[in-house]
């Protein structure tokens, strides 16, 4: 395995654990199934859940997203979002997780779209003309990327290196990766708007782990009542501890 | 076969803002009244609650308080030689779903429309000759005046508690307000949103250049305002969440902070949720309407409703798609020019203006509502001299921050990449120092433009799904590059650090990007029934105890926000209805 390439095997039986692991601070669970033979793991301390242990043994918990599936969003995620001084990598930040819960919810599943044929094609202009729900769309897309880097670099795209990654991504983007029936400019495009979804929208769903994309750009988060505070911090800058969601419940 | 309730005096179709003032003004006449409602109920101290009220992902991505396309789409095609293709997801405009309607999750920009607007055909040929109205353009005056209008405008914004400075108090202009308004008998209720730091420098540059900015109306209560139906609004918090979210703070002005409480506990009134109307009955040769048919869509089950009075208080394409489903006009057709219902379709020109970015200066975009802004009219409408321009209209140019919710909101200098660690350090650094000048323009009528039915795709009902033709044209085009050169002047005066690239309206309207939900037109107010479908007191030629509210009965749309009329015509046709119509039903203008 080359020195610059993330090694797979042990995302799909650890990546699913590992924010939690920098959460609190318990060392990443043991791969199971390491391609390289490896020290014995830290040891778990007894007071971590057991949970945590148990579902190590079992691969990542994901609600739709399977070992692959989610090894290419993590790859995806981490070339868009990579880790740096502003934040960890998209994984680390949560993005699979928030990507996979995304597809399990009802809009995954194609709520408010409407799904009624007969389909055509359209212009750019008509929007979304297919019949799959999202969650079917995320599907068919990584297959039909993974099928490409196949015959372009010989290895799915979580294989690549970095920099072909990046390479992988670009030709999506510029709509010059020829996928076979399927519009790759158009999955890349839902790629980005859902990973970046998940790297700024409320921890409560995922991603933005500790607020890590908040305090990136400094966005307080809530209460968000500025009534007294508008005029106050007027071309001052107004930094402080982002709050989310659940530290109000 | 649809079961059938008891006839009541009259029923609303729709109970977003116009269905919620007329069933108001006219139980309080005396009349019993049943107002049906497609989506569900609200309870603001529920549903609007903090924390979960603060949620982009929730809100603004998903879309929580907007009509569902699976249940009812329209399609749309750039002309009428193309084959159209559903709206699949809800996109360029968002129509509510529930009771409040897009009053729940709206800015609430609330403006006057200016009096040369309301009789825009007379006004332009009397200044320039009638030649010089190109052909396929098909404005047409409003069949009621400003001045008639005006204790309407009042009222409603006596409603709302807007937010604002008056530019013309009967007839005195006003230095900071907008001094291009029609005359006012009343202030603002309350004053003005306070501005942050890019509405100032916007306001200054202005000034310096001989402009006449002014702060945006916008129906976010400055401080608690007590509305002329005795409720009170909370004070608007600044909190940068307002457009497609409800509000905790009961600042923002919608029928459950300003109405709905009052009709709620008059046992005249009676709310349907959940009830969806899918056609009126019609008796076409007495021009009367006998009722409407809806689905009860928790069973299934269809009922009549018989009515005396039907009022179509739906959205506008709700309206347009009612009358074509109960056979009630004759369609438009842009062939011929004939027919009435569907035309003049029009939307207004937006994702028009030019990104800024300011080494030196904090700007704290997530500290807004959309009344922090300061606006300048001087080159909207009819403001400045068109001669020789090639374009009728213009647009509101406008700065200040209302929202940095951050999944939308990250500004980037031009030639920063999309994502990337490049990216990362572009977002990082400029989210605290952008601005934007935006542009909203004016979307005068085309021939070419209008509503039909598909003859394809069908809602969740089996009714057709109504068909938008619809595209720019070179109007647009012209009117899009004229104001943005003001913006660039007012953008250079300002002096940032990096100017971005400007924003032009170029190329096919595309359906997807969010634009404004200010569709207008399809049930169009006139004087003449065969170029309109409602006369000046918005009741349709075709049947004299149908009423049609909203923006479907504007002949075109201009650079502002249409909530403003939308209320105060509401008020106007609820008095003619009271005053006249129930004493001596039958049409109040004669064909």
């Amino acid at each position: 395995m080359a020195n610059d390439t993330i090694p797979r095997r042990k995302f799909l039986l650890g990546a699913g654990l590992a924010g939690t692991a920098v959460a609190t601070g318990l060392a990443a669970p043991p791969p199971a199934e390491a391609q390289t033979p490896q020290p014995a793991a830290a040891p778990v301390p007894a007071s971590a859940p057991a949970l945590a242990a148990a579902s190590a043994s079992e691969g990542p918990n994901y609600l739709v997203l399977t070992a692959s599936e989610a090894a290419f969003i993590s790859a995806a995620a981490d070339t868009m979002i990579p880790a740096d001084n502003l934040s960890p990598s998209g994984t680390d930040c949560g993005i699979v997780t928030f990507v996979d819960r995304q597809l399990a919810s009802a809009w995954g599943g194609g709520a408010k779209l409407y799904r009624s044929g007969p389909f055509h094609k359209g212009k750019p202009e008509h929007g979304y003309q297919l019949p799959l729900t999202p969650r079917e769309f995320f599907i068919a897309g990584i297959a039909a990327t993974n099928a490409w880097t196949r015959k372009a670099y010989k290895k799915d795209f979580d294989r690549l290196s970095p920099k072909e990654r990046e390479e992988a991504l670009k030709a999506l983007e510029a709509g010059k990766a020829e996928l076979e029936s399927f519009n790759g400019k158009q999955f890349f495009e839902a790629l980005l708007t859902i990973v970046m979804e998940g790297f700024f929208a409320d921890p409560i769903y995922g991603g933005n782990k500790d607020k890590v994309a908040w305090k990136m750009i400094g966005f307080p988060g809530l209460p968000a009542l500025y009534a007294n505070l508008i005029e106050q911090y007027r071309d001052k800058p107004y930094l402080v501890e982002p709050q989310s969601i659940a530290d109000f419940s | 076969m649809a079961t059938r309730l008891k006839e009541v005096d009259a029923v609303m179709v729709g109970m977003g803002w116009t269905g919620s003032i007329m069933a108001r003004e006219l139980t309080k006449a005396g009349l019993t009244v049943i107002g049906l409602e497609r989506g569900g109920d609200i309870n603001p101290t529920e549903h609007f609650a903090l924390p979960a009220v603060r949620d982009e992902l929730r809100f603004s991505r998903r879309l929580e308080l907007i009509q569902d396309p699976a249940m009812e789409t329209l399609t749309f095609r750039h002309r009428p030689s193309e084959t159209a293709l559903p709206m699949r997801r809800m996109g360029s405009f968002l129509p509510g779903d529930s009771v409040g309607g897009a009053a729940n999750h709206w800015g609430g920009h609330t403006w006057r429309y200016l009096p040369t607007d309301h009789v825009l055909r007379t006004h332009l040929t009397q200044r320039y000759g009638a030649s010089a109205i190109p052909e396929d353009m098909t404005i047409q005056d409003w069949a009621v005046t400003y001045d008639e209008l005006e204790p309407y405008y009042d009222k409603f914004e006596k409603l709302c508690g807007v937010a604002g400075k008056a530019g013309n108090l009967r007839g005195q202009k006003i230095d900071g307000g907008n001094v291009f308004e029609g005359p006012r008998s009343d202030e603002f209720p309350t004053p003005p949103l306070k501005q942050g730091l890019s509405g100032m420098m916007f306001e200054k540059a202005c000034r310096e250049l001989g402009y006449h900015p002014f702060p945006r109306p916008a129906s976010n209560s400055s401080r608690p305002y007590t509305n002329i139906e005795g409720l009170t609004l909370g004070a608007c918090q600044y909190c940068g969440f307002c457009d497609r979210n409800g509000c905790e703070a009961n600042a923002k002005a919608g029928p459950h902070v300003c109405v709905l409480p009052k009709l709620r506990e008059d046992p005249k009134f009676t709310l349907r949720t959940k009830s969806w109307v899918s056609r009126l009955t019609y008796d076409k040769a007495a021009k009367k309407v006998t009722g409407v048919v809806y689905t009860d869509i928790r069973t299934g089950e269809e009922y009549e409703q018989p009515a005396g009075i039907v009022v179509l208080s739906a959205y506008v394409f709700g309206n347009v798609s009612l009358l074509l489903h109960s056979g009630i006009g004759e369609q438009y057709d842009p062939a011929t020019g004939k027919g009435a219902v569907g035309k003049n379709y029009c939307y207004q020109l937006s994702r028009m203006g030019v990104n800024m970015f300011f080494e030196d200066k904090n700007f704290n975009p997530f500290m807004g509502a959309p009344g922090t802004q300061m606006v300048i009219d001087d080159f909207d409408a009819d403001n400045f001299d068109h001669g020789g321009l090639g374009f009728f209209g213009g647009c509101i140019i406008s700065c200040g921050h209302g929202d940095g919710r951050p999944i939308g909101y990250r500004p980037t200098p031009p030639g920063t990449p999309r994502w990337g660690s490049a990216w990362k350090q572009a977002a990082a650094k400029w989210y605290q120092h952008a601005l934007n000048i935006s542009l909203s323009g004016s979307n005068y009528a085309n021939r070419n433009h209008y509503l039909d039915l598909d003859p394809t795709y069908k809602d969740q009902l089996g009714r057709p799904l109504l068909r938008l033709t619809y595209n720019f044209v070179e109007n647009d085009f012209k009117l899009s590059e004229y104001c943005m050169q003001t913006a660039l002047k007012i953008a250079r005066a300002m002096n940032p650090t990096i100017l971005g690239n400007p924003r032009l309206r170029r190329g096919d309207y595309d359906i997807v990007p969010y634009q404004s939900t200010h569709n207008t037109g399809g049930t169009i107010m006139g004087a003449d029934p065969k170029t309109s479908v409602v006369n000046r007191y918005l009741q349709a030629w075709d049947a004299h105890n149908l009423f049609i509210m909203g923006a479907s009965t504007y002949p075109q749309q201009v650079s502002f926000n249409p909530t403003g009329p939308l209320g105060a015509l509401t008020y106007w046709s609820s008095e003619a209805i009271v005053n006249k119509y129930v004493k001596s039903p039958g049409p109040l203008v004669q064909a």
